[in-house]
């Protein structure tokens, strides 16, 4: 029977050939203060897909984001964007060139208004025309927070934050979006509902980081993804590769061994 | 749509704030005056004068609360400094008072170096004003953003104790400098603002007679000047905070800055320029303030320091709004308890006391709102 899961350099071989890769980790290690949180992970990826980075809680997921966005400095490797090196940037040149973070737990400015948490998306933008062709088009996925838009975002529900959060990081047209756990906490109507959206503006260009504990949706959009096991990758592949992976149904999807 | 918007954010950045502050003036100013003249009529004697106690707390009101509000605007705009700082650093910056009084200083000292002859029209002499004013806020809010660099942000990681504790060297580098300065150049550390009979002279704004009373409403020109400059700022401000793009990325920052680094908002500049604007704010008090009592020594920063950082307080720390309201409140208590304390305590206390009593009545509020008078909203900070 041959392996489901190709080894890991046959991937990066075979994906170095296709494009230059929109993002790229090599051998990252970051620390938080004496805990090594990250033990050398790479992963790549392709202009146009869907990633995603599954793992169990303390897995190292949002460090992984947070280190690609700058909010943590990484010890050793490197992060690249679009070839570029950006391992040792702050967050907001990181954003500057592209990189829109949906971080864990929504983080929304509580006593900004709708409207404002999106204008603030497009913080770096100055064309006024600009900022409301973006807004009309975040207004036209997310029916819902054109209705609310006067609203302060710490009033919206659980959901709504979710999507203003997302909506936030379409202000910014990032060449990538990173996506920290995007249905948590939220009803499966809404998960439904909101990996439709991931999916619509991936088909429409967008390329996608997602990290994500539901494997299980996370595999339905994703095109390829990884698996991270306390700091270290342990497992690649395409995703429907991984969704028949027998330790990833074991671990990730509910045991179906 | 969009013409629509604009017009509703205006609004709420300009007009609403103003209508906002007319209205918490009004009703601190008529709470306070009916429950002064209630006590007045309780309590109602003869009084120095042979006037009745009655008499003479309607004779003296309407002049009373126009100090109330002049000193509470100056509260007000130093409160400010206290306040924005404290909402993007969640650090209280004790050397703001001393900035406020560097403000101060050199306002005096470009007054003085123009050396104009007392005699000067009023047109010339709002000029002149105007001028220092913008001279101190300059000073004053690049002292800040200095003050920022060298003794705050490399304390940023720093335990919160650490930052307050440079904050305090500050304040005395600060005052012994000027009294440094002052004292070689001047052999006083003490300067008078220069005085113009043309600012001094009470206008007559209205008069009328109350229940036999005559009551006039007399103003001189500076405070005038000085009310009016204060509303200007305070607006501006508003603008600014609300209606901006500098103002947004200013309240994104005070809510979190890891997300609002994520949007490309460049969070050391954001926390400079809070620091500019608070410290501007600062100097131009300053000068208004000199000009208001004349004398200014090192130490004149102090006392308003400590009662513009009560208001912030007051008015819930970290809301600007709440600034605003906390300083007019503060400002209007203590004067209407340095003007009657002693006529109705028949000369027990005496208006030296007023400060106590203004505080009093600001711990018995904070007991009752722990949060200060706005502060539900800093309380659930993200
Ligand atoms: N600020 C921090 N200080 C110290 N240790 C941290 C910090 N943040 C994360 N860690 C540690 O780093 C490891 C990875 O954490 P991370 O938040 O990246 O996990 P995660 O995969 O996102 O988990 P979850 O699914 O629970 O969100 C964990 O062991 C965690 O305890
Ligand atoms: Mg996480």
């Amino acid at each position: 029977m041959p392996p489901l899961v190709q080894p890991i350099s046959d991937v990066r071989a075979a994906a170095s050939t296709i494009a230059r890769p929109v993002l790229e980790l090599r051998e990252v290690h970051t620390y938080y203060g004496h805990i090594h949180a990250l033990k050398g992970i790479s992963l790549v990826v392709q202009p146009g897909e869907v990633v995603t980075l599954i793992g169990a809680n303390g897995a190292g997921k949002t460090t992984t984001l947070r280190t690609v966005s700058g909010l943590v400095k990484p010890r050793q490797g490197q992060v690249l964007l679009e070839g570029q090196d950006i391992t040792h940037l702050p967050p907001h040149e990181v954003a500057a060139l592209g990189v829109g973070h949906v971080p864990e737990g929504r983080r929304i400015f509580p006593r900004l208004t709708v409207l404002e948490n999106l204008e603030m998306g497009a913080y770096l933008v100055r064309d006024p025309g600009e900022i409301r062709r973006r807004l009309k088009f975040v207004f036209e996925v997310f029916p819902r927070l054109y209705e609310r838009q006067d609203q302060p975002g710490g009033t919206l529900s659980g959901g709504e934050q979710q999507m203003l959060a997302i909506g936030r990081a379409l202000m910014m047209e990032p060449k990538i979006m990173l996506l920290d756990e995007p249905s948590m906490g939220l009803a499966p109507v809404l998960v439904e509902t909101i990996f439709g959206v991931l999916k619509q503006l991936n088909e429409h260009g967008t390329t996608i980081l997602l990290v994500e504990q539901n494997a299980h949706m996370a595999l339905q959009v994703a095109h390829r993804g990884y698996v991270i096991e306390t700091g270290r990758i342990v497992l690649e592949g395409t995703a429907a590769e991984l969704a028949k992976n027998p330790q990833v149904q074991a671990a990730y999807l509910g045991g179906l061994d | 749509m969009t013409g629509q918007l604009r017009l509703i954010r205006l609004y709420r950045a300009v007009v609403y704030p103003l209508i906002q502050l007319t209205v918490w003036s009004a009703a601190s100013l008529v709470i306070i005056s009916a429950v002064t003249l209630a006590l007045a009529v309780v309590f109602n004697r003869q009084v120095a004068g042979g006037l009745t106690l009655v008499d003479f707390v309607v004779r003296t009101l309407p002049q009373v609360a126009i100090d109330g509000l002049t000193i509470g605007f100056l509260y007000a705009m130093i409160a400010l400094g206290y306040t924005m700082v404290y909402g993007v650093l969640q650090l209280i910056n004790f050397a703001h008072s001393e900035i406020f009084m560097v403000g101060a200083f050199v306002g005096v000292e470009f007054m003085l170096l123009l050396n104009l002859p007392p005699d000067q029209p009023v047109q010339g002499l709002l000029l002149v004003i105007l001028l220092t004013t913008l001279l101190g806020m300059a000073a004053s809010g690049l002292l800040a953003v200095g003050i920022e660099r060298v003794a705050y942000r490399p304390l940023r990681h720093a335990p919160r104790l650490v930052p307050l504790i440079s904050a305090i060297g500050v304040s005395f580098f600060l005052q012994d400098t000027v009294r440094a300065i002052e004292g070689l150049v001047n052999n006083a550390f003490f300067r008078n603002y220069p005085s113009f009979p043309a600012l001094n002279e009470p206008l007559t704004l209205a008069s009328v007679t109350v229940a036999g009373e005559p009551v006039t409403v007399q103003m001189q020109a500076k405070i005038i000047l000085i009310i009016v400059v204060s509303l200007v700022m305070l607006s501006g401000l508003n603008y600014l905070v609300n209606a901006t793009r500098l103002g947004r990325a200013i309240r994104a920052v005070a809510q979190d800055q890891a997300t609002a680094a994520l949007m490309g908002v460049n969070v050391d500049r954001i926390i400079m320029l809070t620091f500019l604007i608070g410290g501007a704010l600062g100097g131009a008090t300053g000068v208004l303030f000199g000009i208001r009592v004349g004398r200014i020594d090192p130490y004149v920063g102090f006392i308003p320091g400590i009662k513009a950082f009560t208001a912030a307080v007051l008015g819930g720390i970290g809301n600007i709004t709440g600034a605003m309201l906390g300083g007019l409140v503060l400002g209007v208590l203590e004067a209407f308890a340095g003007a009657y304390l002693s006529q109705f305590t028949g000369g027990a206390f005496g208006s030296e006391y007023k400060d106590i009593f203004a505080f009093a009545i600001l711990i018995i509020i904070l007991i009752f709102r722990p949060t200060g008078l706005l502060g539900e909203i800093v309380a659930q900070r993200a």
